[in-house]
């Protein structure tokens, strides 16, 4: 039993079967990160005034991972146009060069981003301490200049121990530049360049402490976004991956001597997943690293 | 601009077919490196301030959708795509975006604030 | 020279060792099935131990309802056994465990039981029978979806035996309740009744979107030649509209049960608003999340989800309708029309559940617009069954009397509906019995109902065999008696203010003192327990009736019911791939009594002769 229209296309559609199939799950792919979308704007509109972080990411790291996924879209169309070409070699160079970015990406995200993250940390100032702390914190000039209020001080935890000792009775900071330098406007917009911590360490006592939290999905909503969306993509382009690889293997080269234009159809539905996953990636960047 | 044409049986016909496929081929790399200049672009104008915030937001928004353009129109071929695709998609719009709006909506009319 | 005459080249060569016929093994060939009717049985017959189950938990929570606080006599002793010692210490139900059964009751019923059967055991024995494929076009994808239902389901049933026991929180696990739930002291952090609610779910909704890619594109490509859109059998259109609702709602609701997750387990604040205090002491959270969005999220699967329950028992009701009263539908082109507009609609009314969260009168004004609109198409539909019958030569076949019994039932349903989309009348109502009632009619007699027809209707395909016509009368007379002893009262109950959800049966009530018919409200609460108690023992018939009939059943030819669409050209208990020649459809699907014939009906694959085509000029011949 055959079913029919799996390579071929039905006359009145003009499409095959996995096509529709594909373009099908990528609405309610659309419809998922669209429901993560809007959880970012209701969470942005609702947060008060400092909560939502600014200039937190890296990026240069961003727009080099922008940069690599991008080529990845095109590499991944190249190795279908030349299946469509039927020259076999071309094809699997192009498509272990998508499966690389892919992989390169990846390890960026798991390796450098992520784990960086949980090394910083923000330690939130109790509101009515805040005017202690300003000459870290520079609120008074953003106040006058109609800039958010700065509600944590930010960088690296020196003693770690402070977090469980209930005896240790400050938290030492190595402050991030904003906060050793806070009334520069140079210091009003992210930076472009990563900065690290400087040496300035800044003791806050527990006292005057709201909380204070690691860069992870705990720290605010922001974060909370950040790390389910870009683990969600993150799944998606592993998933991507996979199934390139698939599809790059020995394996394929049967399927393609068999009937190259199921391998091409296949490549298709595939690389259309993959630009899926670089589209959505185009929001996600700006949304969260630039804005 | 249309999708690469099916390769015929026709080995004669192959160079001509192979001499097609390449436009496309030069399609695909000028698109990819669009993108690229729009990935500098969108983080130049981030340095920019376009006086409010939700302008600021608009404009980055703006290039984003461009370049979505491109991937969809160009790399995912939908600008020569079936009728029935389109139509799918319309209707998952007009729903992603509802959802936008409506949420949108519920939060900037409560009943106090 | 085109791509298809290519693959002909190859497929001759490519395929002549592959598909030949060759015998599977019992593993292949009944469990891990590619085969669509496989498929829709395992589908039908795990989805129908769900219901039972389901409707078992309600059973127990009547029982709290009509004698509060009073031992559960025999069944309360081993109860505990089952669901754990601290549930029901001396057969007595704690809250906890009354909010878990509620809970599991709503999810499994609908999730687990209602869509399972309606889409996707009917949807995938009966639709490719229906258009005359050979199979879906996705075979192993369909074989996935069901796969993932089934570790959705495993887990939500598992979720009943962790410590603390099923999740507790609603069947709509609205936050800030949700995410702190079953955590804490006695509690594990991911193998708890809420996390494995959550994490079932999004097996389910993985399960639910394979079958909706796979029902679309089978049915836009894999339709007969001669079957065009406006030739499909309604019941196709019911469920080709029915998948898109599954494929574009659901997602919204897996990112925020991904959201939910991450609040319980990766200690985020998506929907914990800041400053809550969580038992006397402040939250260590971020805060900065909205419980509100999760509703949003949450109502934006959860309205077209009702529309996913009733649509494919609309598409059986018309089916049957047409069959047994040996008529075309009436207003085909209207029915087609309204499923789309319900269709679409359905994505934008689903604040309506909302009422009470404190939206201004703009977005209010919205949702109550088109909530009112979306009221439309439905009464068109029943409106156009209701025509149907008129004129008709009526057999009230056990399969008919499911589906009148369908007609006035969801009618009461939908139109109990209808106060419920004014937030004015809402104010009042919500979150009362009310609620439950009105929905109940239209999932209960309505859907359910259409269920049972469709099982007794397409038995005979799936198996050769009748069900016995007797003991589906015992089944459906006291079926129906019970649901409107059960759920009529309930309104009364709501407008008299009873509470949902409430342990105590809304005991507090009864102080009020206010009476229908001689009982309050809350005494009303026994007979209607009585009533589901006694309609639970009416499913006993229908399920022996089921499974002796399997074997014992009258056997039957393929087309017992005289039916003219096109599974019922097949022969009983079709083989793979459904059709030894593909058949070609002539003509409507609904050509009962056609003037000028012998039979009643006329089959979709019967050519037009060229007498009865100058009849019919308006009509083409053979349309691809």
């Amino acid at each position: 039993m055959e079913i029919p229209y799996t390579i071929s296309t039905r006359p009145d559609t003009g499409l095959w079967n996995a096509k529709i199939g594909i373009w099908l799950f990528l609405a309610s792919e659309v419809m998922l990160f669209g429901g993560l979308f809007s959880a970012y704007v209701f969470l942005r509109l609702d947060a008060q005034p400092g909560e939502w972080p600014h200039g937190l990411l890296n990026v240069p790291v961003g727009t080099m991972n922008t940069a690599i996924l991008i080529m990845s879209s095109v590499t991944v169309v190249l190795a279908w146009a030349s299946l469509k070409m039927r020259r076999y070699r071309p094809y699997w160079w192009y498509m272990l060069a998508t499966i690389t970015c892919g992989v390169v990406f990846l390890f960026v995200k798991l390796y450098y981003e992520w784990p960086q993250k949980f090394e910083h940390y923000g330690v939130f100032l109790k509101p009515e301490v805040r005017e202690k702390y300003e000459q870290y914190l520079g609120n008074h000039r953003r106040e006058e200049k109609g800039l958010e209020p700065r509600i944590e001080i930010t960088g690296h935890l020196e003693n770690h121990e402070a977090l469980k000792d209930a005896n240790i009775k400050e938290y030492e900071i190595a402050v991030d530049p904003i906060y050793a330098d806070p009334n520069n406007p140079v210091n009003d917009r992210p930076h472009f360049l990563y900065v690290p911590p400087t040496d300035k360490v800044v003791k806050i006592g527990k006292e005057d402490v709201d909380r204070v939290d690691s860069f992870g999905p705990w720290h605010s909503a922001y974060f909370a976004s950040y790390f389910t969306i870009t683990g969600l993509h993150g799944m998606h382009v592993l998933g991507g991956v996979l199934v390139f690889l698939y599809m790059w293997l020995p394996v394929s080269k049967k399927v393609y001597q068999r009937n190259p234009e199921h391998l091409a159809n296949r490549v298709e539905v595939s690389g259309l997943f993959w630009h899926f996953v670089d589209l959505v990636w185009i929001f996600v960047f700006p949304l969260f690293y630039l804005l | 601009m249309n999708n690469p044409p099916d390769i015929s049986q026709d080995p004669a016909e192959h160079e001509e077919y192979a001499h097609n496929v390449k436009k496309h081929v030069k399609g695909y790399l000028t698109v990819g490196a669009l993108l690229l200049a729009f990935t500098a672009i969108t983080v130049a104008l981030s340095y920019v301030d376009f006086g409010t915030r939700k302008a600021n937001i608009g404009v980055a928004m703006l290039v984003a959708t461009l370049k979505a353009g491109l991937v969809a129109a160009i790399f995912m071929h939908l600008a020569a795509e079936k009728r029935l695709i389109y139509r799918v998609l319309i209707f998952t719009a007009f729903f992603v975006l509802g959802l936008f709006w409506l949420t949108f909506l519920a939060w900037y009319n409560p009943v106090v604030r | 020279m085109d791509a298809s005459t290519f693959e002909i080249h190859h497929d001759a060569h490519a395929h002549a060792g592959e598909h030949e016929h060759h015998e599977l093994g019992f593993w292949r060939k009944y469990i891990f099935s590619t085969d669509h009717k496989v498929i829709g049985i395992q589908y039908g017959l795990c989805g129908l131990v769900f219901l039972f189950f389901g409707f078992s938990l309600m059973m127990i929570m009547r029982w709290q309802l009509a004698y509060p606080g009073q031992g559960l006599p025999v069944i309360g002793k081993w109860l505990p056994y089952f669901f754990g010692a601290n549930t029901m210490p001396d057969g007595k139900m704690t809250p906890e465990f009354y909010n878990s059964l509620g809970a599991m009751h709503g999810t499994i019923m609908i999730f687990l039981g209602v869509v399972p059967v309606a889409f996707a055991a009917f949807g995938n024995f009966v639709v490719p029978l229906q258009i005359g494929a050979p199979d879906m076009t996705f075979p192993k994808v369909n074989a996935a979806s069901f796969w993932a239902f089934a570790v959705g389901g495993a887990i939500m049933l598992t979720s009943f035996f962790v410590p603390g026991g099923a999740a507790k929180s609603g069947w709509t696990s609205y936050t800030p309740l949700a995410d702190i739930a079953d955590k804490g002291q006695g509690f594990n952090p991911v193998l708890n009744g809420q996390s494995m609610w959550v994490l079932g779910f999004v097996f389910l909704i993985t399960s639910s979107l394979l079958g909706a890619v796979n029902f679309i594109t089978t049915i836009i490509q894999l339709r007969a030649k001669g079957l065009t859109w406006m030739r499909l059998p309604f019941f196709v259109w019911a469920q080709f509209v029915t998948a898109f609702l599954l494929l574009l709602a659901f997602p919204p609701l897996e990112a925020a049960a991904i959201m939910q997750f991450m609040d319980r387990t990766a200690g985020t604040s998506f929907f914990l608003p800041a400053g809550m205090i969580v038992n006397g002491v402040p939250a260590h959270i971020s805060g900065g999340g909205s419980p509100l969005l999760w509703q949003h999220l949450f109502w934006f699967l959860g309205h077209p989800e009702v529309y996913v329950l009733i649509l494919p028992a609309f598409g059986i009701v018309g089916e049957i309708l047409a069959n047994n009263s040996r008529k075309p539908l009436w207003g085909y082109k209207s029915l087609v029309f309204s499923v789309l507009v319900i269709g679409f609609l359905s994505f934008i009314v689903w604040a309506h559940h909302m009422w009470l969260t404190g939206m201004g009168s703009t977005v209010s004004a919205f949702f109550q617009t088109t909530t009112l609109l979306i009221s439309i198409p439905s009464v068109i539909i029943l409106s156009a069954f209701f025509i149907s019958l008129w004129g008709g030569s009526i057999r009230f076949n056990v399969p008919m009397l499911f589906v009148s019994a369908f007609l006035p039932m969801f009618g009461i349903g939908g139109l109990t509906g209808i106060p419920l989309a004014f937030n004015s009348a809402d104010l009042y109502l919500h979150d009362t019995y009310y609620v439950i009632a009105h929905f109940h009619y239209i999932v209960a007699p309505g859907t359910i109902f259409a269920l049972f027809a469709g099982i007794y209707y397409w038995f005979p395909k799936a198996t050769g065999r009748t069900m016995n016509e007797f003991w589906g009368k015992v089944h459906f007379w006291p079926s129906l008696i019970c649901m409107n002893v059960i759920f009529l009262p309930m309104f009364l109950q709501g407008m008299l203010g009873m509470h949902r959800r409430w342990y105590d049966g809304g005991q507090g009530w009864t102080l009020a003192g206010e009476h229908i018919w001689g009982l309050t409200g809350f005494q009303w609460n026994t007979p209607i327990s009585w009533a589901a108690w006694i309609m639970g023992l009416a499913q006993i018939p229908f399920i022996i009736n089921f499974f002796w009939s399997i074997k014992h059943g009258k056997k039957v030819n393929d087309n017992p019911w005289e039916a003219t669409t096109l599974e019922w050209t097949a022969p009983n208990r079709p083989p793979h791939g459904n059709f030894v020649t593909p058949p070609i459809a002539y003509r409507g699907p609904y050509e009962y009594s056609l003037p000028g014939r012998v039979k009643d009906f006329t089959m979709q694959n019967e050519p037009v002769e060229p007498a009865e085509r100058s009849r019919r000029m308006a009509e083409p011949a053979v349309v691809h």
